[in-house]
């Protein structure tokens, strides 16, 4: 057996003559967690989709916890675990009995049951809540029970399809506490996700753009490597001017790539080396004084728009 | 500025669960109102109520000078509301759904023209007007949806978690569509109020986009102000700590910053804490601890903001 959890060869899956995935290669070492990174719409859901053998691929091969996804994908099925966007549980039933059902759905053996309820109720800190109808809980803690129902049978491999859309921050750090301690016990980690921030705890993250892997790597040399010095973050006072006006007069400035906004300051991506007293008197000279420029290193949603930079609105 | 929408004194219970305690809020013309809060905060509720689609169980609710208490029906075309699952039509495609949902409000034939044009151009989906919606991406689909609340012209939007599942870059797209907006809708007679909208969102750094922000928990405003007001009540500092050593470092800090949420985003950590000395204190430990890394002192964010406001998620 490889040391890789996942393996995939060239794997391409088209709809017609629309190609959603096309030929992806990578590799996922085992007991790793791997962020699965990419705008909207470029193929990283139907990619899970194949590795949990519930679409076929066109061309290209796949492997899974060491089994064939075209081939054995029973087998693969019980060696993975998968969570996908949409909210899985019985909303109408009790968090014991959905979890029973997904005992009884992933064949956990009778001796295993009590232990593993007892995991996925400390997992979703619903120990003393076990009656309880499942659609009356708060968003945290039914994805967290989700989580725990996804991993009831011990999976070698679990698959995360945007498990923190629409979480607020202290529940999405949570959620991380609890993936962190599943790849701590050896379990592999592939997930998806929006947020950047979250994406920096990967081992690995990999950028999917129009269905191909356009880059795959340590999250940290991801981003020394996008380090060209020329990344300034900036803001004006909201009284002075809308980060709008701001930002649209700093594109107008030939010196100036890209502006992005993060929050109410800007990023600017600049074409040569800017120093903050260059952009302030800039600044200055179109009555923008700012509260501060100064210069950073790109943190991840950086590194991002930078590889989508594309009219993506406009994307066939 | 008079304000052209608010709830005072609002109150909603599902059965014995209070889910709103005597809310009060309002909106101005050409203003961004952020929710934000916890899930299961009211959020929702809150806006169902606002539109009104729910009957509120005491206090006032007003938009555009009607009462949507007494009056329901005469909010009608005043309100534009995209809920959380906001219903387009996947079969039909971008120009049938929003000639659809303009019936729906009797727009007049003229207006109706001019407005689908300027919308269309304004969202860059001009050129895709055949597809049908099914087939578009998450961010075009949100655009979509705004064209469709925006075609009968109403005075307040209201938002309910827009951006859940959109990537970086569109999530900057929309936002970018939704700060013009409020600074005049282009087609409309600019004799005529702006629009206002209120919008709640799980992420923090578009909480920042928003002129004020309410962060609503446990059915409680906890507090209003514009993004400023708010990050300069985050009580004590806020220190970042990086490291290659991020899980060891986090007890350390945990302990000695006295802040039970650090975040951890792979090598970099996030604290709070209201020691005067915290920065020192810290970097003191770490070092005996035997960990090598950088402390700093950074200024607060939407999301110290967030965390520092909101208990952990309280057992239901």
């Amino acid at each position: 057996m490889s040391g890789f959890a996942v393996e995939a060869d060239g794997l391409t899956r088209r709809f017609g003559k629309f190609t959603a995935v096309d030929g992806v290669t990578l590799r996922v070492p085992k007991g790793s967690i791997y962020g699965f990174l990419g705008p909207n719409g470029a193929g990283k859901t139907t990619t899970i989709k194949m590795f949990c053998g519930l679409e076929r691929p066109t061309s290209g091969t796949g492997k899974v916890a060491g089994y064939d996804i075209a081939t054995q994908a029973t087998k693969i099925k019980e060696r993975i675990g998968y969570m996908s966007q949409a909210f899985s549980l019985y909303a109408d039933l009790t968090v014991e009995q959905n979890i029973r059902f997904f005992a009884d759905v992933y064949l956990v053996p009778r001796a295993r049951l009590a232990e593993r309820r007892a995991f996925a109720l400390s997992m979703a800190g619903l120990e003393k809540l076990a009656g309880r109808l499942t659609g009356e809980l708060p968003g945290g803690f039914k994805q967290r029970l989700a989580l725990g129902c996804a991993v009831l049978h011990e999976p070698e491999v679990l698959f995360l399809d945007e498990p923190t859309a629409g979480v607020d921050p202290l529940g999405r750090r949570q959620f991380w506490d609890l993936i962190y301690t599943l790849a701590g016990k050896g379990m592999t980690v592939f997930v998806t996700t929006h947020y950047m921030d979250e994406a920096e705890n990967c081992a690995v993250v990999a950028f999917l753009r129009d269905g191909k892997l356009i880059a795959a790597d340590d999250p940290a040399k991801m981003r020394r490597d996008h380090d060209d010095g020329r990344l300034l973050r900036l803001q004006v006072p909201a009284a002075i001017a809308t980060p709008e006006a701001v930002a649209a007069a700093l594109s107008s400035w030939d010196a100036v790539e890209r502006v992005s906004p993060f929050g109410a300051a800007l990023h600017v991506h600049a074409k040569r080396r800017l120093t903050p007293e260059e952009a302030s008197e800039f600044l200055r000279t179109k009555n923008l004084v700012p509260d501060y420029v100064q210069p950073i290193r790109p943190s991840l949603e950086d590194v991002f728009l930078r590889m989508v930079d594309t009219e993506h609105g406009a994307k066939p | 500025m008079a304000s052209v929408a608010r709830v005072d004194g609002v109150r909603y219970a599902y059965g014995a669960v209070t889910a709103l305690h005597e809310v009060s809020l309002d909106v101005e013309p050409g203003e961004i109102l952020g929710i934000v809060g916890p899930d299961g905060a009211g959020k929702s509720t809150l806006l169902r109520l606002w539109v009104p689609v729910m009957r509120s169980q005491g206090g006032r609710i007003e938009v555009g000078g009607c009462d949507a208490v007494a009056d329901p029906e005469s909010l009608r075309d005043l309100v534009g509301y995209m809920p959380q699952r906001f219903s387009l039509y996947e079969d039909l495609s971008i120009d049938e759904n929003i000639h659809f949902y303009a019936e729906l409000h009797g727009v007049a034939r003229e207006d109706f023209v001019r407005r689908r044009a300027e919308l269309l151009r304004f969202t860059r989906l001009d050129r895709f007007t055949d597809r049908r919606a099914g087939q578009l991406s998450g961010g075009m689909k949100q655009k979509l949806g705004l064209i469709c609340v925006l075609i009968h012209r109403p005075a307040v939007l209201f938002l309910d978690e827009p951006t859940n599942g959109v990537d970086p870059v569109s999530r900057r797209e929309f936002w970018e569509i939704l700060r013009a907006l409020v600074a005049g809708i282009p087609g409309d007679d600019p004799s005529e109020s702006r629009v206002a909208i209120v919008v709640s969102t799980p992420y923090m750094d578009e909480a920042e986009r928003c002129h004020r922000v309410a962060i609503l928990d446990h059915g409680r405003v906890r507090a209003l102000g514009t993004p400023d007001d708010l990050r300069a009540k985050v009580p004590g500092v806020v220190l970042e700590v990086t490291t290659s050593e991020a899980a060891r470092a986090r007890g350390v800090i945990a302990e000695t910053a006295g802040d039970p949420h650090v975040a951890l985003f792979g090598t970099r950590l996030r604290a709070r804490s209201t020691r005067a000395d915290a920065r020192n204190a810290v970097a003191n430990a770490l070092r005996d601890g035997g960990i090598d890394a950088e402390v700093a002192v950074v200024p607060p964010s939407m999301e110290d903001v967030f965390v520092s406001l909101s208990r952990a998620e309280a057992a239901p």
